[in-house]
């Protein structure tokens, strides 16, 4: 009988007629949602779903709204003034710069940072069951953390609450997106989104490339203007006849010393392997004497963490924004077989998704 | 034994869900993906300690293979880093080559081990890479509870 063959409801008690039937159907096959329009998190989609974005998207405007304004400026004003006096490769360089910045500004702010999906029922139920049966919990639940080796060092995991899972070594929950990021570094405003595993090479790129255009563009522009104070013999006047350099001047000179700063420490972050949450955190300092052995994912070589870190083998993204979400329990019976779930997992999903 | 069954259709068709098992990651070596080689219990009556150990360690070859850092990385990451990481639009990457290999291969160990024996191995990517996700069916034409069920078939194999 084919009322036996499934545990849940009966479609045939959720259909009124056969028109209506037919009606939900077609409703079922127009609109097939993909999992980034029912995503938890607090985070903005495009293009279906294959750009993403903090839902606070902080400063980014801001962010490239100067970078293209200070080099337009630059472009405009002093290049032809320098190619004149000293050589075409000035623009050619500035320009390569300019692109290499913008293109990785936009793949730090695009990327999926490495957030990791929220456990669906059946696990969180599955954790549940371990933490009750393992801790002995009499007046309060106990502090939800498990204490596991990493290469011979004691970590302790935390529970995540929000995504009802142990969180995995080096994964942060960021409050701002609402997600656990693998890997957290730090949610930057700048970029507008958080700096995770997937992303931190795209980000530690767009710092060092924006240290080189700002102090190529800072020297340039000094350059420019002793060149033509030279010429007019007199300073002022120079600086009246270009006054865009001095925009630039200023932009350039707040920018660097800031620009400059982080790049050295992220530098120093990727040489040992850190993450600015851990080194702020001071996960691993407190071991005097032994810095580099305190920590358990360095690779005790220079050389080898920097290449792990920004060369290594680029992590697929968790979340499959384009993926579909599998269909709810009131299916037909005919369409049962094309169904890749069991019928079960797909009424938990539904229940997490509402 | 009472769960027979001939192929992933008919696990779908006339199963029911009675379980999941939920294989946890092994941190011991550090954040790289590995899965942990322990027996689950509630595995006992249903498959060989060695097929199961067998699956989850090639699993982790694959993915040691997929995470490796050596040659063929960092080339991938200096090229990378040389068109301004443009090449990612349009190549696919050695851990996504290797993603593919992994989901061939469930497939083949859920038909050909798995299904006859009434489980089903979900791919670890489809979990957010936390758990390898094994689910129990029983048969749905079984009257008997789960455990009953159970049993029997653990009579009948041994």
């Amino acid at each position: 009988m084919k009322n036996c063959e499934y545990q849940q409801i009966d479609p045939r008690t959720l259909v009124v007629s056969p028109s209506s039937a037919q009606k939900h159907t077609e409703k079922e096959a127009e609109r097939p949602r993909r999992k980034w329009e029912v995503f938890p998190g607090k985070n903005r989609f495009f293009c279906g779903g294959r750009i993403m974005l903090a839902r606070q998207s902080g400063v980014l405007p801001l962010t490239l709204g100067l970078i293209v304004f200070t080099c337009g400026l630059f472009f405009g004003f002093d290049c032809s003034f320098l190619v004149e006096h000293l050589t075409v490769f000035i623009p050619m360089i500035a320009a390569v710069l300019f692109l290499f910045v913008v293109i990785s500004l936009l793949w730090t702010s695009f990327t999926d940072p490495g957030i990791l999906p929220r456990a669906t029922p059946d696990e969180a139920a599955d954790i549940e069951k371990q933490i009750n049966t393992s801790g002995s919990s009499t007046y309060r639940p106990p502090p939800r953390t498990k204490e596991i080796l990493i290469n011979q060092q004691v970590v302790k995991l935390k529970y995540c609450f929000t995504c009802k899972m142990f969180r995995p070594p080096r994964t942060s929950h960021c409050s701002l997106c609402d997600n656990c990021v693998e890997r957290f570094d730090h949610h930057c405003p700048w970029v507008g989104n958080c700096v995770g595993k997937r992303n931190y090479r795209f980000f530690y790129s767009f710092i060092i490339s924006l240290s080189f255009l700002t102090s190529f563009i800072f020297g340039c522009v000094i350059t420019h203007i002793t060149l033509r104070s030279q010429i007019c013999k007199s300073l002022v006047q120079a600086i009246q006849e270009s006054p865009a350099s001095v925009v630039e001047l200023v932009v350039c000179f707040f920018s660097i010393w800031s620009i400059l700063g982080l790049s050295g420490f992220h530098t120093y972050l990727v040489a040992s392997n850190l993450t600015t949450n851990e080194d702020i955190k001071g996960s691993w300092s407190s071991k005097r004497g032994a810095d580099e052995s305190g920590n358990p994912y360095s690779h005790s070589n220079i050389i080898t963490n920097c290449c792990a870190t920004l060369c290594g083998p680029m992590p697929p993204s968790l979340i499959d924004r384009r993926g579909f979400v599998p269909p709810d329990e009131a299916i037909p019976a005919a369409s049962a077989s094309e169904i890749e779930l069991p019928l079960f997992t797909a009424k938990n999903d539904a229940h997490m998704v509402g | 034994m009472a769960t027979e069954f001939h192929n992933l259709q008919e696990l779908r068709h006339s199963a029911s869900l009675a379980n999941k098992v939920f294989i946890q990651r092994d941190y011991s070596e550090g954040t790289t993906c590995k899965f942990q080689t322990k027996f689950p219990s509630e595995l006992e009556s249903r498959i060989e300690r060695t097929l199961f150990e067998d699956t989850v360690k090639t699993l982790n070859n694959y993915y040691a293979e997929a995470e490796k850092i050596g040659g063929q990385s960092y080339l991938e990451g200096c090229l990378a880093c040389a068109t301004a990481y443009l090449i990612f639009l349009c190549m696919e990457t050695r851990y996504e080559k290797v993603l593919k290999k992994i989901g061939k291969y469930i497939q083949e160990q859920n038909e050909k081990i798995y299904a006859p024996r009434g489980l089903l191995i979900t791919d670890p990517i489809e979990r957010g890479m936390r758990v390898i996700e094994i689910s129990i069916y029983e048969d749905r034409g079984s009257s008997g509870s789960s455990s009953g069920s159970s049993s029997v078939s653990g009579s009948t194999a041994r």
